[in-house]
């Protein structure tokens, strides 16, 4: 048997951070650009893609990550589509992250008053046009802090790719647990690094909240 | 010859019949001030002018054009008609320059240059030139309104719609904006206003039009109407208000 010492031990858990990082990102930058998307298609006014979004959202924040997760990994692999953990991992963050940022983001839309839109009207802009010079930039302003905010959820979310054998850093975890038998320094280390992942986002959260209250 | 017209326009919401076939005919230059009781469908009239909100009989044209609420078309009429709001809806993240600015850079395609020297000319109009690098946000109420009238002015408009546009506003700083109205009435500008304020219904309006339950109850000169009004309706309105 191998033995482990402290130094290997948190030598392979911060290079399986890395991979949650990397996981975090791009499940992060899919959800972004799925829920611009989503957005765009709930503010046509059209009654068919609303209700698109709508299914969309209900769906999945109404089933849990986990199960996502394995749809999309052993579900895709049964339907003959070969898929590698990794990619099964981010398709079901994208989901995810995107079901939950169209919500966050709706809300932010719909703080702005309907005064803007009608006198964007009114002046002869179009709907592509009110959206980008008057809409976007306001609701940007009032949705970053939230975003940011959700973006630990993200982080955490992560975790259950351990699951499907994604190796970052909750699995890497399990695996010196098994090696070590050492559940409490080792998840405690693994809880440790999550946190310090996470903790600065949540400062930087309440700190832009503070800085758009202060402004507006 | 009619710059709006509208014939016989029927607006409900739901089963709540708001408008019921309004008749009314504004001329080029006219000053028209409609005036009634809360409920009595006077915004509703004025939201219907400039498509913001669908009537469901009859027809309105604005210069000669048909109005419906459809995208392009509400687009084209925002040419000629300028709509200004209770509450002022200036765009807070822009400049009360940029503000003026956007509709004519975006809309008319015009230079930069240009729009920002049009800009300039309206806001000094409006008498808040020294304001063009502020934000909304530092300004009074009375100086947003004017912001916003001056916006409106920018896409040169044919004729200016004001929604009740001092309502909104402190009693010290209602005199500043109507004084920038009446101006504009000089200059010979079309206005259609949604007003509380009798005295200047009638010291520079040319014609009041009293709505009452959907319909347009009485109408015709200010100064007649206002002091010799024929209907009880009227009357009875005219005692609440002053």
């Amino acid at each position: 048997m191998i033995e482990f010492s402290n130094y290997d031990i948190l030598r392979n858990l911060l290079f399986a951070t890395q991979w949650t990082i990397l996981l975090s990102l791009a499940a992060f930058i899919g959800g972004t650009t799925v829920a611009l998307t989503l957005t765009a298609m709930r503010l046509t006014r059209n009654p068919a893609m609303q209700r698109i979004v709508k299914v969309y959202v209900e769906l999945f924040q109404g089933t849990p990550l986990l199960m996502q997760m394995f749809l999309c990994f052993f579900g895709l692999s049964m339907l003959g589509y070969e898929i590698s953990a990794w990619g099964a991992a981010i398709l079901s963050l994208t989901f995810f992250t995107s079901a939950f940022l169209v919500e966050i983001w709706r809300g932010c839309i719909d703080t702005l008053p309907k005064g803007q839109w009608e006198a964007s009207r009114c002046l002869g802009l179009s709907f592509l046009q009110t959206l980008r010079h008057i809409i976007l930039p306001q609701a940007i302003r009032v949705a970053t802090a939230p975003t940011v905010g959700f973006s630990v959820q993200v982080i955490k979310g992560t975790a259950l790719a351990s699951v499907i054998g994604f190796v970052e850093l909750t699995k890497v975890g399990t695996m010196l647990n098994n090696a070590t038998f050492e559940p409490f320094k080792i998840f405690t280390l693994v809880a440790l690094i999550y946190f310090m992942l996470c903790y600065p986002l949540s400062l930087y959260s309440k700190h832009l909240e503070k800085k758009f209250n202060v402004s507006r | 010859m009619s710059l709006v017209n509208l014939h016989q326009v029927h607006k409900y919401y739901g089963d709540h019949h708001v408008l019921k076939g309004i008749d009314l005919d504004i001329k080029a230059g006219e000053v028209v001030s409609i005036i009634g009781k809360s409920g009595s469908g006077k915004s509703t009239l004025l939201r219907c002018i400039n498509g913001l909100e669908q009537y469901q009989e009859g027809g309105i044209t604005v210069d000669g054009k048909e109005v419906t609420t459809e995208d392009i078309q509400v687009r084209r009429l925002a040419l000629s008609v300028g709509m200004i709001f209770q509450n002022f809806n200036l765009f807070p993240h822009m400049t009360v320059g940029e503000n003026v600015m956007l509709a004519p850079t975006i809309v008319l395609k015009k230079s930069k240059a240009e729009a920002e020297a049009t800009a300039r000319a309206m806001l000094e109009k409006v008498g808040l030139a020294e304001k063009f690098d502020s934000f909304p946000e530092k300004l009074s109420g009375g100086q947003q309104q004017r912001v916003a009238i001056a916006r409106a002015l920018a896409m040169s408009p044919k004729v200016l719609l004001c929604d009740e546009i001092t309502s909104a506003l402190d009693p010290e700083l209602v005199g500043e904006v109507l004084k920038v109205l009446e101006q504009l009435a000089k200059e010979g500008i079309t206005l259609v206003l949604v007003t509380h304020e009798m005295n200047f219904a009638r010291d520079v309006g040319s014609r009041v039009v009293f709505m009452h339950q959907g319909k347009v109850w009485e109408q015709g000169d200010s100064k007649t109407i206002l002091s010799n009004p024929q209907t009880d309706e009227l009357k009875q309105f005219m005692g609440a208000v002053l």
